[in-house]
This record gives C-alpha cells, structure tokens and sequence, in this order.
C-alpha cells in the first residue's frame, strides 16, 4: 500500500512533543496501546495500516519498538528536531516519574493493599494489550496466507516459548519470500 | 574489573551501551545479559533488588526500558540515571533515524511494498503472541483472568476510555475482590 494520503497537516516539534509527553505519563503497562490511540485515533497522525507498518519495522530494529518508534515518526514529520522532541517527550517525566517511584517504593511495596492494587492494575492493562494487539492485527482480515504465518508466530513465541530473535529472523524472510510467491503465482 | 558498589556514571554508560544495539525486540531481550553484569560482574546490586527494579520499571507508566533510568540512579544517583538511559536510547534512537528515513523514502519501490507485505503477519503475530504472555503473567487467579478478558472485550468493543478500565481493576485489586 502507497499510502493514499489524505491531505493532512504535519505535526510541529511541539505537538510531536507533547503527544509523546502524553502517552509517557500514562502509559502504565506498556505505551504501545497509548502510542496507537494517540497516533493513529486522536490525532490522525497515521492511518492503522502506516501504524503497523512502521511498527514492523520499528520491531526489527534495535531498541525498544515504541522508543524507535518516537524516533522514526519525528524524523519522518519534522527531521532531527521532530526525532528528538518525539523521544524526549516520551521518556523525560517518566523518568522523574520512575525515579519518585523508586524513592519510596521501599517503604510501600510491602502493604498487602498497595501490593493488591498492583497485581489488579496489572491484569486489566493486560486486557489493554490484547484489545491493542487485535486491532494491530486486524488488517489481517481475508488475507489466509497472512493469518496462517501470524499463528505460526503465535505459536512459536506463546506455545512453544521460542527466543524472540530467532523466531524473527526465520519467519520474516519466510514470509517475503511467500508473499513473493503467491504474487507471482 | 568487579569493583564492588563503587560503579561510576561511565561504567553504567558502558553496560548499558553494549547492550543498545544488540536489544532486538526491546530491553526484555538482553534482561539475562543485563541481569549478569549489573549483580555478578559488577556486584552493584542482588538479584532480588533487580527483579524488583525490573518489576517497578513495569507497573510504572512509561516505556520499560527505564529500568535503565532506575538501575543507574540507584547505583550512581542523578549522574547515573542520565548516564544509563542515554547510553541504552541514544545508540538504537540513531540507527532508527537512518534506517526510517531510507525505509520512507524507498516507500513506492516494489521491493519495499513486498518486504512491507511480509513484515505484517510477522509484527501482528509478535505483538499478539506479546500480549498472551503477559496475560499469562498477570492471571494469579480466576478473578485476575478474568478482568484481563472484560477489560479485553470492553476496550474492543466500547470507546470507553482505557483509564478507566485501569482504574477499575487497580480498586477490585486493592479491595480484595479478585
């Protein structure tokens, strides 16, 4: 897909900045979900297939996927200046945030309520994650060739527990080279 | 070179700059090589306290590579949070600018789209098969899977604003109901 782009205005640094601070701070339980809402339903920065695809190849890179992803849309809206802003503002407060933490998690992590909270909190941002994941996936749909290498994935890394990087570099070229096939075919 | 509790802002610049371009997939990826470097090569802390680093740098908002944020401070104060986080970003921020930019604008060629193609069912496999892992993890009880699975469905099906349903389960958690 070339994306048909529809007319739409580039983020500034600033809002680069600021949408990135945004999901940051609320972020509890992976930003990957946040990331989606923001980019892709609040402020139409990418259409869902652009997300998934600059998520791919944020995965294959080096580096925690939503970290690279700051980078890449930065630089893709507004060059350097768009990359740094996008990447300050997702890890600036929650490092303040996270160190606040830290300081008095010795004094808390011990009471049985704080500790309940927690595990509750937990469970339902991994309700976030799947609900994140279908939509992720969705593009999928009537494509079998493409649903059957997502179940082999799936059951490479949560049946059978295979490391994530091998799994990567068998099933990626896997897949282009079948998508390339049935193409030709 | 174990120097005991002693570690500076630039030896945790070391570690975690090693570590940056080999962490594919994200930092869960080099947790056990960090794991050794942090407790047995340097002794800068137990295992217990990195797990429970890790597990803080988790329940935390924000990315959960800022585990870095929290070893470095915990090891080197200030110096050393600035010094560990920019050393794991800064490397892997880099390389994603360089590769970003060419993978945009090679965006028409038919090789790009046939790569773009394959790459799909791989990123949605990985990120589904993500998300039943963590579930997994999370589900301590009945009561927990279940929240996971109503939150799940709620956040598919509804607008409802996903702070809401954290919130929601961060009470029945704390009042005992799961």
């Amino acid at each position: 897909m070339s994306e048909p782009t529809p007319p739409r205005e580039p983020p500034t640094v600033a809002a680069l900045f600021w949408g990135f601070a945004s999901i940051g701070v609320i972020g509890f339980g992976g930003v990957l979900p946040w990331a989606r809402r923001m980019m892709v339903e609040q402020r139409r920065w990418l259409t869902p297939a652009e997300f998934t695809d600059l998520l791919g190849l944020c995965q294959f890179l080096p580096g925690p996927n939503i970290v690279n992803l700051s980078v890449a849309l930065g630089s893709r809206f507004r060059g350097i200046p768009g990359a740094a802003a996008a990447l300050v503002g997702l890890i600036s407060l929650p490092m303040v945030i996270v160190m606040a933490l830290g300081a008095v998690y010795a004094a808390w992590s011990d009471h049985p309520v704080v500790a309940r909270g927690a595990e509750g909190l937990a469970a339902a941002a991994s309700g976030l994650v799947v609900a994140t994941a279908l939509k992720i996936a969705s593009p999928l749909r009537g494509q079998w060739l493409g649903i059957g290498i997502a179940l082999l994935v799936i059951a490479a890394i949560a049946l059978l527990r295979l490391p994530l990087v091998p799994t990567m570099l068998a099933m990626a070229p896997l897949s282009i080279l079948l998508h390339a096939w049935t193409r030709r075919a | 070179m174990s120097d005991g509790a002693g570690g500076t802002a630039l030896e945790l610049a070391g570690v975690f700059g090693q570590l940056s371009l080999v962490s594919i997939g994200g930092i869960n990826t080099v947790l056990p090589e960090l794991q050794r470097q942090v407790v047995d090569r340097h002794g800068w802390m137990t295992e217990g306290d990195f797990a429970a680093l890790f597990a803080l740098a988790q329940a935390a908002p924000g990315p959960n590579m800022l585990v870095s944020t929290l070893i470095g401070w915990h090891v080197a104060g200030l110096a050393g949070a600035l010094a560990a986080t920019a050393a794991l970003v800064g490397p892997c921020a880099v390389l994603t600018w360089l590769v970003a930019g060419a993978w945009h604008r090679f965006r028409d060629r038919p090789w790009r789209l046939l790569v773009q193609a394959g790459l799909m069912p791989v990123t949605a496999g990985l990120v589904v098969a993500a998300a039943i892992v963590l579930s997994e993890a999370t589900a301590l009880s009945a009561g927990h899977a279940l929240l996971t699975a109503t939150a799940a469905v709620l956040l598919t099906a509804t607008r409802l604003h996903p702070l809401w349903v954290l919130g929601a389960g961060a009470t029945l958690g704390a009042a005992g109901l799961l």
